[in-house]
């Protein structure tokens, strides 16, 4: 480390009360920003659990869908047309609804209920208990044992249940990656029986799902999709479709974006003032090591040493809170959806740039008019 | 005759503009040699520190010249003035202004932190300063766990660490009692004047006058004379 960025790391570590309060306020800036912004992404994640539940690689519906549970369901002709598309390596129907399950204690409660292909069980869960076979068995539904589990009065294999008059049993135990949204629990079953046990429109596919021959062919199945009336959408497509219409369309973007943005200026005010005491106390100190000699791009090398190396402890310090709050919070709330992404990360890591660049600025301006004569005279 | 350190000619400078004009020096000249102690004295407002301030290199004057072993400081570049300041000539301000977060040997190290001089042999040959000062038992202290007079010699450290020709101490005992004035002024005299260096002293601390060579009086921005230092009354 060159000299003079030591004696200013030191001057600022020695300065303990405000180093601290320097600290605190970039961490609690950080803390704040991330938990916001994760808890943010954990909830696009978890609006997006269907299609990563699921797994295909290309998702066909109609151009109005936003999300996976506004499906509007597709006349059976389309899969036909689908299936005949050159680089289609297979295309499957899939039942996407929701439905009020009455439980043996008379309780009714609602359920997303995922209809998957007969032939195929394509998209079907990771079972935990059971055979999948059995989900061919009569009224058998595999139910996904994640934190809304519990609503279901925590069925185990053999459970019985109505929905929409017709009996039902759980024949299998499933996890998956990413537990739902909407505080529902999730009931896999196959798209006959789904279709002939939950009302239904006159069209009944939900989405069609299609495993492309490889790679190259999707821009080919999306131009043929297109001509039938319909989107063809890779599932990172479709993700980010549910992400933007959640974040653009519910007002749920702006509202984060705006306690963002709170957090934010709360890090910068306390930073910031904070920062600007500490450079008027050792203003004419830096006065002083004008007169003496230093050059001013010295002090500036000085200040903007001391504002990173503050806010850049203060990052970590904020990641390393915050990651552990929600990596409690999860083991103890199953349904907390908060999840640090490398995008958060680097948000926050931005913001805190520019708390430093503004802290710096404010400093930066004080020290360079200060004249060495003002030293002198006192 | 020793050699000539400064030369200022005709230094003329002024604050504020119009009404509000304020002429802080008015035409002076003089001459200071190495192996001198030049006392610049006055009272309060006559343009001495302004005067101090123009020969080392802090305070560009509106007019005149100031010639530093052969060199017109107000020529340089703003980088050059700072390499000046920081190579040629050493500060014991007022205030000492020394750091209150750092140790006193990282104090004294500064200047040569500042010519870019390694950390350990700042630390060492700084530490040998505090020795000829007489605190090396001190160094590890912060300035403000001393007396005024201790951090005066710290002050006196940190302007000889980096062995300026000229040294420039601004009201060296204003803050300190008379015995400890006279003792800081003793040492200066005695252990920091050599013939390759300059010393400017301001004060209107008559106590101190002894340790003179020569006396500059200013007063309203001029020189009114020019005098050879008073002996102390035994």
């Amino acid at each position: 480390m060159k000299g003079i960025l030591r004696i200013a790391f030191k001057l600022l570590i020695n300065d303990k009360g405000k180093f601290a309060a320097l600290l605190v306020g970039i961490t609690f800036a950080v803390f704040l920003i991330v938990m916001m912004t994760s808890m943010f992404a954990g909830i696009l994640h978890r609006a997006s659990s269907t299609v990563i539940n699921i797994g295909a690689k290309v998702w066909i519906m109609d151009p109005a869908v936003n999300t996976v549970a506004s499906s509007i369901p597709m006349p059976d002709y389309i899969l036909d047309a689908v299936r005949s598309i050159d680089g289609v390596k297979y295309a499957v129907p899939l039942y996407s609804g929701a439905s009020l399950v009455k439980l043996r204690s008379g309780v009714y409660q609602a359920a997303t209920v995922i209809g998957l292909d007969d032939a195929s069980l394509f998209g079907r869960p990771e079972l935990i208990e059971g055979r999948i076979e059995d989900i061919y068995a009569e009224n058998g539904f595999v139910v996904v044992k994640d934190s809304e589990f519990p609503k279901l009065d925590n069925p185990k294999l053999g459970s019985e249940f109505e929905i929409n008059d017709h009996k039902g049993v759980i024949v299998g135990i499933a996890k998956v990656t990413t537990g739902g949204l909407f505080g529902i629990p999730t009931l896999y079953t196959t798209y006959n029986r789904a279709i002939q046990y939950i009302p239904s429109t006159r069209y009944t596919s939900s989405y069609i799902l299609v495993e492309p021959k490889n790679t190259d062919a999707i821009d080919n199945i999306k131009v043929q999709v297109k001509k039938l009336g319909y989107d063809a959408l890779t599932k990172d497509e479709f993700i980010e479709k549910i992400s933007s219409f959640y974040k653009y369309q519910t007002g749920l973007g702006i509202n984060v974006l705006l306690m963002t943005v709170i957090s934010f200026i709360v890090g910068l005010s306390i930073s910031g003032q904070t920062f600007y005491t500490f450079i008027l106390e050792n203003l004419e100190k830096f006065g002083a090591l004008k007169a003496i000699g230093a050059k001013g791009r010295e002090l500036v090398y000085m200040i903007l040493f001391q504002a990173t190396f503050t806010c850049l402890t203060g990052y970590g310090l904020g990641i390393g809170l915050s990651s552990l709050i929600i990596a409690v919070a999860k083991l103890r709330l199953p349904s907390y959806a908060a999840q640090i992404t490398y995008g958060n990360l680097l948000f926050a890591f931005v913001m805190v740039l520019i708390i430093a660049g503004i802290s710096s600025y404010i400093g930066i301006r004080k020290v360079i008019r200060i004249e060495p004569f003002d030293i002198f005279r006192g | 005759m020793a050699d000539l350190a400064i030369k200022a000619e005709e230094l003329v400078k002024w604050f504020g503009e119009g009404e509000a004009k304020t002429l802080a020096v008015r035409g002076v000249s003089f001459e200071a040699y190495f192996g001198e102690m030049l006392y610049i004295e006055g009272p309060s407002g006559s343009g001495k520190t302004t005067l101090l301030s123009m020969i080392s290199g802090i305070l560009r004057p509106n007019s005149g010249c100031v010639t530093v072993e052969d060199k017109d400081i107000w020529s340089l570049t703003a980088d050059q003035i700072a390499d000046f300041r920081l190579n040629t000539v050493g500060f014991v301000f007022q205030d000492y202004h020394l750091f209150p977060r750092l140790t006193t040997v990282e104090n004294v190290a500064i200047p040569l932190i500042l010519k870019k001089v390694d950390w350990n042999e700042s630390m060492n040959v700084s530490l040998r300063y505090l020795e000829i000062v007489g605190l090396k038992d001190r160094a590890y202290l912060t300035p403000t766990k001393l007396s005024g007079g201790e951090q005066q010699r710290v002050a006196i450290a940190r302007a000889i660490v980096s062995s300026p020709d000229i040294l420039i101490f601004d009201e060296p005992t204003a803050s300190l009692d008379g015995d400890t004035g006279r003792r800081i002024v003793d040492f200066v005299k005695k252990d920091i004047l050599n013939e390759k260096r300059c010393i400017l002293i301001v004060t209107h601390d008559s106590r101190i006058f002894e340790y003179a060579d020569r006396i500059m009086k200013m007063e309203d921005g001029m020189i009114t004379g020019i005098v050879k230092g008073v002996q102390r009354a035994e």
